[in-house]
């Protein structure tokens, strides 16, 4: 069987896995227990062609039977396919995931909504992966993107969600208008709607330009690139969990990818384009981890992350053009694998981390990061998985995440050894330090305000931990963390092929991933470290002696409460202090006159930069601006018939000659 | 023939007028009745010969315009329990005056148009124009819910006009579509109708703008 055909019944099995479960009772538990049965099945079969494609890489092309635009061409290469990975991967782990968090019996509601809009979420996915028509494409990129509204607003009974349901409508049709754009500038220039790439030296450097900045909009809307990114914080958060880890893990990725692909089919790139990646790249990281820094609601800090990481998946990409640019075949190899490979490993150190994170609202029904606390003594699994996620994620050896942003890095280094423009790229190497750096903080803070430190919750709340079915998927998001981590060169292969594909027509012959980048002292540190830690907590573990268990010294005070920790806020306030420029926190606090204050409260928060601060009060403007225009929209049927009586004669009128009407009238 | 045609679209052309006049809902409702009903009969007058499919048009034109539309609107109206449009928009001989106008320009319009031979002597072409305006003064200038129905009734009957140009090219499928979408848009707004007036307590368009955001 071909890897194409794998694929294609991989799409239909998960279009089709939320409708026979529409046939059951909404209190039926078969129903959700059919659709994990098609979803777990298409991804298997999904998994099996992309992991085909992956190893073969001649692209295999069929045409898909839609006589409206003749020949919808759909194919898989070794880029696809790439892709193809975390979106099945996800697609069957979240359904199963959802046995335990969104159960049928517990959500009869919207569970069967739910399923189906997932699995039409996922054939969306796969059908835009595999696209190599401009139509197909988009088909596939408007299923995904309003089964994603359906997701986001599962709960559409409460407020907030049915707002940023709206706001990531809005957001995902504006970028849908400028690929609906982009691709019409494609077929105007090339003169067919077929995505191959084109040949050197046809297009004027305008028209690329324009198709670039196209791109980058519409894609770079829906990856959630800093100014763009207006979307995606509520919809993260008021999705559930499971479906804020596809979109934060995999629905980002499908923007990365219609770049990527999108930019392969350019022959010479000009080096501006790398440029304005990287320092896009590197505004998106830097402002993501500091909005995360200063979030008071766990699941909207993993949001502000993807920002962060898709603006290093990005970085990657600026250099992998800028290597384009300048015919630098090192600088390509490095900074693409790092795009990629930080594609995979965000989509599954960040799907980990919302799993956990649902696991963690599962368990305590509670998701403001000050009202949780000493979670990990109830909640010994999610506490490990998620102490997993937050190592990877904060690029930390010996997982994942080290190893490509560690790509990224040598990327960026190897541009500072030529001369020329590249030096400029080098100087962002801090600036990706620094953003480690600051993820690492923010992980400490939720780490330790959420799982350590004596429970905050009052102390008749049942906490639990969740079910297997939640923790299944966990643990193997969590293993293929490991496994990357540990192994890098076990990927290496793949994206070596992926490469070659991506820079067509190229003369010189690139270099091999593992000649570049030191992947076996990687694993060697990976593992040592591993073996060095695992001692430790044999060392210390706590059969091996008595901890002596007293109270902390209180200062003499009588009466402590676990109101007196360290919070989150308070953690991370001297560094929301210092980015008190970009961040601008509001802080409601009380005047104390008194040796005797009343009860008192005070909060704070940070509203986000280009939401909040400028498109909302803009709209606001236009609204007064256009509050004359109220008076023709009273809802008056009879105005509206007018209005249309009006339009009509006016055009009616343009078709009588007047000269010849009043001759003729005189005439008589 | 092209004068009984002719006679019969004059006819439509005064019931517009007569309808425009009148206050009393059940009277236009049967002059609107009146209307389909002669309308009904043109495509025999057009063809000329009687052949099966125009003789189906015929009778299920008839059977909805002429009985069974009429009906449910009178008793819609019983249900209702109103008598007449009271307070218009514009006055009943205004809107005369109006519908004289757009019969007018409706006639200079039509003796505009690059017409074919066969029909530049028939006023079938300003005859439609003429309903359609009417249809349109009906819906803008009256606000029971009702008069709103009978508005669009008035500008189907001038699309019907129209469409008898094309009388020996249209498909008999076709045809039939329209009547159904005609029948059930009617029937589903008599219910409205119902509705409207068991919530607001009147069957006054006006009050929708309530439901207004």
């Amino acid at each position: 069987m071909s890897a194409l055909n794998l694929i294609i019944s991989a799409l239909l099995l998960t279009a089709i896995s939320g409708l026979p479960g529409l046939c059951f009772s909404r209190f039926s538990p078969w129903s959700q227990r059919i659709a994990v049965g098609f979803m777990s099945l298409g991804a298997l079969a999904g998994l099996a062609g992309a992991g085909l494609a992956l190893h073969h890489a001649p692209m295999t092309t069929a045409e898909l039977p839609w006589p409206a635009i003749g020949q919808a061409m759909i194919g898989v290469d070794a880029l696809s396919a790439f892709f193809l990975v975390p979106i099945l991967l996800m697609g069957g782990l979240g359904s199963v995931y959802g046995l335990g968090y969104w159960s049928q019996q517990r959500h009869p509601g919207t569970g069967q909504k739910l399923r189906v809009f997932w699995g039409l979420l996922v054939a969306g996915m796969t059908l835009l992966t595999i696209g190599r028509h401009a139509l197909s494409f988009l088909l596939g990129w408007e299923i995904m993107a309003l089964s994603a509204f359906f997701l986001v607003t599962t709960e559409d009974q409460r407020e907030e969600s049915r707002r940023a349901g709206w706001i990531y409508l809005v957001a995902t049709h504006v970028g849908t208008l400028t690929l609906f754009g982009l691709f019409v500038l494609w077929r105007w220039t090339t003169g067919s709607y077929i995505l191959t790439p084109v040949a050197s030296g046809t297009l004027s450097l305008g028209l690329m330009n324009g198709l670039f900045f196209l791109a980058l909009f519409g894609f770079g809307l829906k990856s959630g690139l800093m100014p763009l990114h207006i979307w995606l914080p509520g919809a993260h958060a008021c999705a559930p969990s499971h479906v804020s880890a596809m979109l934060s893990g995999v629905v980002l990725k499908t923007g990365v990818y219609g770049l990527v692909r999108f930019l392969s089919l350019f022959p010479d790139p000009p080096a501006a384009w790398g440029g304005l990646l990287l320092v896009l790249g590197a505004i998106s990281g830097l402002l993501g981890v500091v909005y995360a820094l200063a979030q008071h609601d766990l699941k909207r800090l993993l949001a502000y992350h993807s920002v962060e990481n898709i603006g290093i998946i990005f970085m990657g990409l600026g250099v992998a053009m800028l290597g384009r640019s300048t015919h630098q075949p090192e600088w390509v190899v490095l900074g693409l694998a790092g795009c990629l490979l930080h594609v995979w490993n965000h989509s599954f150190f960040k799907a980990l981390l919302f799993l956990c994170a649902g696991s963690v609202i599962h368990g305590a029904r509670e998701r403001r990061i000050d009202r949780l606390g000493g979670l990990a003594k109830v909640m010994p699994w999610t506490a490990a998985l998620f102490l997993v996620g937050a190592v990877a994620i904060c690029g930390l050896p010996p997982l994942n995440g080290f190893v490509s942003e560690f790509f990224v890095f040598l990327g960026l280094l190897r541009t500072a050894l030529s001369n020329g423009a590249g030096m400029a790229a080098a100087t962002l190497v801090p600036v990706l330090a620094v953003i480690g750096a600051l993820a690492l903080a923010c992980f400490v803070k939720v780490y330790g305000a959420v799982f350590l430190g004596t429970p905050r919750l009052p102390p008749t709340t049942p906490v639990h931990e969740s079910p297997v079915t939640m923790r299944g998927p966990m643990l193997a998001l969590a293993a293929c963390c490991v496994l990357i981590g540990l192994a890098p060169a076990l990927v290496a292969p793949s994206l070596d092929r992926v490469i070659a594909i991506w820079w067509p027509g190229q003369t010189l012959t690139t270099p091999r991933l593992a000649l570049l980048a030191p992947l076996n002292e990687i694993s060697f540190l990976a593992i040592t470290l591993v073996t060095l830690s695992a001692g430790l907590v044999w060392l210390l573990a706590p059969g091996r002696r008595r901890i002596p268990r007293v109270g902390t010294w209180d200062c003499g005070y009588a009466q402590p409460t676990s109101r007196m920790q360290y919070t989150a806020s308070s953690f991370a306030q001297s560094l929301v202090g210092l980015f008190h420029w970009a961040l601008r926190p509001h802080r409601v606090q009380p005047r104390l006159p008194e040796p005797f204050p009343a009860t008192a409260a005070m909060h704070s928060h940070v509203d986000d930069a280009v939401l909040d601060r400028m498109i909302l009060p803009a709209g606001q403007r236009m609204e007064r601006l256009f509050g004359w225009f109220h008076r023709f929209q009273q809802g008056l049927v009879q105005h509206y018939v007018l209005y249309i009586l009006i339009t009509l004669l006016l055009m009616l009128s343009t078709l009588i000659s007047f000269k010849d009407l009043l001759v003729r009238l005189f005439a008589r | 023939m092209i004068h009984l045609l002719n006679a019969i679209l004059v006819l439509v052309l005064m019931m517009n007028l007569f309808a425009l006049g009148t206050s009393r809902i059940m009277t236009v409702i049967q002059t609107v009745a009146a209307q389909g009903a002669l309308l009904s009969l043109i495509p025999l007058l057009a063809h000329g010969h009687l052949t099966l499919p125009v003789a189906l048009a015929t009778i299920a034109a008839l059977a909805l315009k002429g009985i069974a539309i009429p009906s449910m609107m009178a008793h819609a109206l019983r249900d209702a329990n109103i008598k007449r449009e009271v307070e218009p928009l514009i006055g009943l001989l205004p809107s005369i005056i109006l519908g004289a106008l757009g019969t007018v320009f409706a006639l200079l319009f039509a003796s505009q148009l690059p017409l074919a031979g066969e029909h530049a002597d028939s006023l079938l072409v300003p005859a439609s124009f003429a309903t359609m305006l009417t249809g349109f003064i009906f819906l803008t200038t009256r606000f029971k819910a009702l008069s709103q129905v009978l508005g669009y009734l008035v500008l189907e009957n001038g699309i019907f006009i129209f469409g008898m140009l094309l009388i020996n090219v249209m498909p008999l499928m076709v045809e039939m579509g329209v009547l159904l979408d005609l029948f059930v848009g009617i029937f589903v707004i008599c219910i409205i109708v119902n509705k409207i007036n068991q919530s607001f307590s009147s069957m006054d368009t006006r009050q929708l703008v309530s439901l207004k955001e």
